[in-house]
């Protein structure tokens, strides 16, 4: 007979699998990177600029994933850009969602005045056009990797924040918080220890995804200029040059891009998949 | 006077209205129990009934203090426990406990059944809460081994044990069980009230259990207090209740109950 169970429990698995190995290799890249470069990010040479990958005509088997218009090797580019782009999602995902996570467990649990001012502040929050935010924010504290991180915190806070308040709130409500109260467990305590396992599945899910997403407001920042210098290589910034020689050299553009796309990809089924992994009932 | 185990005088309970809310200013309160004056004695088993609405659970949450009254007392063993702030009541609270109508609410999903016994018994500073979930396993008739089981790996039935054994393990002296069969299949729920009067015995407990259902609390109590509207119409004996009904509601609520030979009009 079919057991519907064995069914579903599978697909996380393989889920589980595909992103957390693409993550693993992509961590694996970045510290890496000088050791397994084939050439210096950074250095130019106009006499071979735009070498199309290996596998075109008029290649340069050197250069894997072939050139820039300045003659960059886009295969070293792409690796040392992983750097940037782990930093950027681990630090930015992680403080984005401490701070919150923190307020929507407040908001949520111990509601009154405290609700009050949170959710009015998550309502302004989320009045800002995110990206024009952003921008304005840079441009006024500067660019370089801190004020991107911080512009990504200041910005998405309020999608933890929203998620996390909701989910306290129903679970807020369940009779086993009633219980605990019985059993002479502090507001604080209860928060601590019986709310909190039960919203940290939905925070781990949330947090791979704004992983995913500090990637791609990176991306968005380095298009229009105001992410990292441009003498660090980011995946956002190839995307950028690689838009102007579109048609005379398609892999600047396609190579950053399909591995953002890939990464973004894999933190939010990584999330997912975690989520399932550690959910009693799901299991 | 030490005969009480509670006392209650003149109790008021009232919400706020959110419906009827102003824009400005506070919402009018609905009055859920309108004074209510009754003692429970040492060792009874009372039954406490009326339809939805009636106030039976707000009365018993005002009993355990998840809910803080309005006006009036409550005197538990003589200690005035109206207005007691949660960390005066803290050293109480191991004295009266609750067992929950829903157990798939009141037990956290994320917690084995050992940790969820165990948890009421760090927090009031016993020793060995090993030896005492154990114990307070077998007392519900669930084999130790369930400890390491997750709440959605039970059934119904076994999953209100769990409920009972977290209550029973402190040893209170006083257990308010609010519906507690409500959910369960007829035959757990045979198995669960059987459960419960030999642990009233065994334990010497007091204990007050809500219920819509008179067939059940006939079974179980020694005395009834019937609720209407947030007010007591009939506090009796249970043999006295069911011989002599004295208020009209009372009357209602009997009849209501189903026969097991229906009338005869049916064939």
């Amino acid at each position: 007979m079919l057991d519907a169970r064995g069914q579903i429990r599978r697909l996380p698995g393989v889920r589980l699998w595909l992103s957390g190995g693409w993550l693993a290799l992509l961590v694996l890249a970045a510290i890496f990177a000088p050791l397994i470069s084939p050439h210096d990010p950074l250095a130019q040479d106009l006499f071979a600029g735009r070498l199309p990958p290996v596998w075109e005509q008029g290649s340069d088997p050197a250069f894997l994933l072939g050139t820039d218009s300045l003659g960059r090797d886009v295969l070293s580019r792409m690796l040392y850009g992983a750097r940037l782009a782990l930093i950027v999602a681990l630090v930015a995902g992680t403080l984005t969602c401490l701070i919150g996570a923190t307020l929507g467990l407040i908001a949520g649990f111990f509601r009154g005045w405290a609700d009050l001012i949170i959710s009015r502040l998550i309502d302004i929050w989320m009045a800002f056009p995110p990206v024009l935010f952003a921008i304005l924010l840079i441009a006024v504290i500067g660019t370089g990797l801190t004020s991107v991180i911080v512009a990504i915190v200041v910005i998405d806070w309020t999608r933890f924040a929203r998620v996390v308040r909701a989910e306290a709130m129903s679970q807020g409500a369940m009779d086993y918080v009633a219980s605990a109260q019985v059993a002479g467990r502090g507001r604080l305590g209860t928060a601590m220890t019986e709310i909190l396992p039960n919203v940290l599945p939905t925070i781990v899910a949330l947090l791979t995804l704004e992983m995913g997403i500090a990637i791609i407001v990176e991306a968005i920042l380095s298009f229009v200029n105001l992410s990292i210098s441009t003498d660090q290589p980011t995946w956002g910034g190839m995307i950028a040059e690689g838009r102007a020689s579109i048609y005379q050299a398609w892999w600047v553009l396609v190579f950053p891009l399909f591995t953002l796309f890939l990464t973004v990809l894999s933190f939010s089924q990584f999330g997912e998949g975690l989520k399932e992994h550690f959910d009693p009932v799901l299991r | 006077m030490s005969e009480m185990i509670y006392q209650l005088k003149d109790l008021k309970v009232s919400f706020p209205d959110m419906s009827k809310k102003p824009l400005l200013g506070a919402a009018p309160r609905i009055d859920v129990l309108k004074g209510l004056t009754f003692d429970i004695p040492k060792g009874e088993v009372l039954g406490i009934v009326g339809g939805s609405g009636s106030g039976k659970s707000t009365l018993g949450r005002a009993l355990i203090r998840l809910i803080e009254p309005d006006d009036g007392a409550i005197l538990f063993e003589g200690t005035d426990i109206t207005h007691l702030g949660e960390d005066r009541l803290r050293p109480l609270r191991r004295r009266f406990q609750m067992i929950f109508q829903d157990p798939m609410s009141s037990l956290n999903p994320r917690r084995r059944v050992g940790g969820i016994i165990a948890g009421p018994l760090k927090l009031q500073g016993l020793d060995n809460v090993k030896g005492r979930v154990d114990e307070a396993l077998d007392m519900v008739g669930l084999p130790r081994s369930f400890a390491s089981r997750y709440p959605h790996e039970l059934s119904g039935g076994q999953r209100q044990r769990v409920g009972i054994a977290r209550a029973i393990a402190l040893k209170p002296d006083f257990i308010l069980a609010d519906e507690i069969v409500s959910g369960l299949d007829v035959s757990s729920q045979a198995q669960v009230l059987n459960l419960l009067e030999s642990l009233v015995q065994d334990l010497g407990l007091t204990l007050a259990f809500i219920s819509h259902d008179l067939s059940v609390i006939r079974r179980l109590c020694t005395r009834i207090l019937v609720l209407y509207q947030g007010e007591i119409v009939e506090n009796a004996e249970t043999p006295a209740l069911f011989a002599d009904p004295k208020a009209a509601y009372t009357r209602t609520l009997l009849d209501a109950i189903p026969l097991p030979d229906p009338a005869q009009a049916w064939f």
